[in-house]
């Protein structure tokens, strides 16, 4: 199976302390991958080097047929607003504004029309379970409420890949599995390609597979789209 | 687990014939080891000889089957005492995950290829508990998620073991 999303001996670092060594992924369209690893390893920098949040010292990202890495970053802003969605620990949400514009601020950012942008986002709160808290402030909603909310910002642009660093890890067990099931539900149906760093092995077991990070490097051959049919 | 004390658990709700008993065990507990028949028979033997059960109604014919075995107030009693009755935690760590690391490191390994190869093993079946548990009945959701959490943790003490063995190694050997 070929890779739709593939990073070759990625090189980063911060000062003289080295993030990646060296690192390689390759992700086959329409899978779930969880990257694993101790603190440290290199799981965030990996991620935001996939997502054009960085540009590696060395190496190269390859998304379908388009080279990221050497896009200046009004295209890989672009890039982002179109094609990736990205689901942090804590949610990131504005606190200024509800849910529901919390939900449309991606495509208000592509210039679409405010009524259809904050219907699209009353759409996804709604196909979420969290249509009731659309008026709500971030502040008047629960942990798993706002990682709901966030995760319908991050499909809300229907991207064809979603970025996920520690998406669970502000939560508890319940509200995890609610968010998880919520995110490889969407994703296997609409084919959408899933990274997913996590230090939970029972968030990891949502993903088809999983390679783990390891002093920079991915440790073991992955065969890509080994857990998907 | 305790058969005798699932048998006895599954008879509180009413007399059953031996039949009835290994179909519900094997429903209530899915992730459990099924029951025997035999294991069954033997079970109700030893729980009627203690008291705690009794043949309810005796059917004519031949076979185990024809007999209903209901718990006795003895046997309701029993039930009650354990329930509320803590276990005690685990005096010893005699798990086979644990004799691995120590033999590999005793072989020079610094044991984190075996954490990797172990890690993916556990994982894989996390993957099905987690397949399981979504598309499972309640009874099977409960017992992947009982399994779910004790694999976690397998891997979660590897993990912490092998981060730890360089201060480990300069003051004991492991």
């Amino acid at each position: 199976m070929t890779a739709y999303l593939e990073a070759r001996r990625l090189v980063t670092s911060f000062g003289s302390t080295p993030a990646l060594r060296g690192a390689d992924l390759a992700v086959a369209a329409g899978e779930i991958v969880a990257v694993l690893g101790p603190s440290g390893s290199g799981k965030s920098t990996l991620l935001h080097c996939l997502g054009g949040l960085l540009r590696p010292d060395a190496g190269e990202v390859h998304l379908d047929d388009l080279r990221i890495d050497t896009l200046d970053d009004r295209a890989r802003t672009q890039l982002r607003r179109t094609s990736i969605g990205v689901l942090l620990q804590y949610g990131q949400l504005v606190p200024e504004l509800t849910a529901e514009e919390n939900v449309a601020l991606p495509l208000l950012f592509g210039r679409r029309g405010r009524a259809e942008a904050l219907a699209a986002g009353r759409t996804w709160l709604e196909r979420l379970g969290v249509a009731d808290v659309g008026a709500q402030r971030p502040g008047q909603l629960s942990g798993g409420q706002q990682q709901r909310v966030a995760l319908a910002r991050a499909l809300v642009t229907e991207p064809r890949l979603v970025l996920a660093d520690e998406p669970t890890g502000a939560l508890d067990s319940v509200a995890a599995e609610q968010v998880m099931e919520l995110l490889t539900g969407v994703a296997r149906q609409s084919g959408t390609t899933v990274v997913l760093v996590t230090h939970d092995l029972r968030v990891a077991s949502y993903a088809d597979r999983e390679v783990v990070l390891r002093d920079g490097q991915i440790v073991g051959a992955a065969v890509v789209g080994a857990g998907i049919a | 687990m305790s058969t005798p004390i699932a048998v006895l658990g599954l008879l509180q709700s009413g007399p059953r014939h031996g039949y009835d008993l290994k179909r519900e065990h094997d429903a209530r507990f899915p992730l459990a080891k099924p029951l025997a028949f035999s294991q069954v028979y033997s079970t109700l033997g030893r729980l009627e000889r203690d008291g705690l059960v009794e043949v309810t109604e005796q059917q004519a014919g031949d076979g185990p089957d024809r007999t209903l075995f209901g718990i006795t107030e003895a046997g309701r009693q029993h039930l009650r005492d354990w329930v509320v009755e803590p276990e005690p935690p685990a005096p010893h760590v005699a798990n086979v995950l644990f004799t691995k690391l120590v033999v590999a490191r005793l072989g020079g390994s610094d044991g984190s290829a075996y954490l990797d190869v172990q890690r993916t093993a556990h994982l894989s079946r996390m993957r099905e508990l987690t397949e399981e548990r979504r598309s499972g009945d309640t009874a099977t959701a409960l017992g992947a998620d009982y399994a779910l959490f004790h694999l976690e943790a397998d891997v979660r003490w590897l993990e912490t073991t092998l981060a730890r063995l360089d201060t480990l190694d300069q003051g004991a050997q492991l």
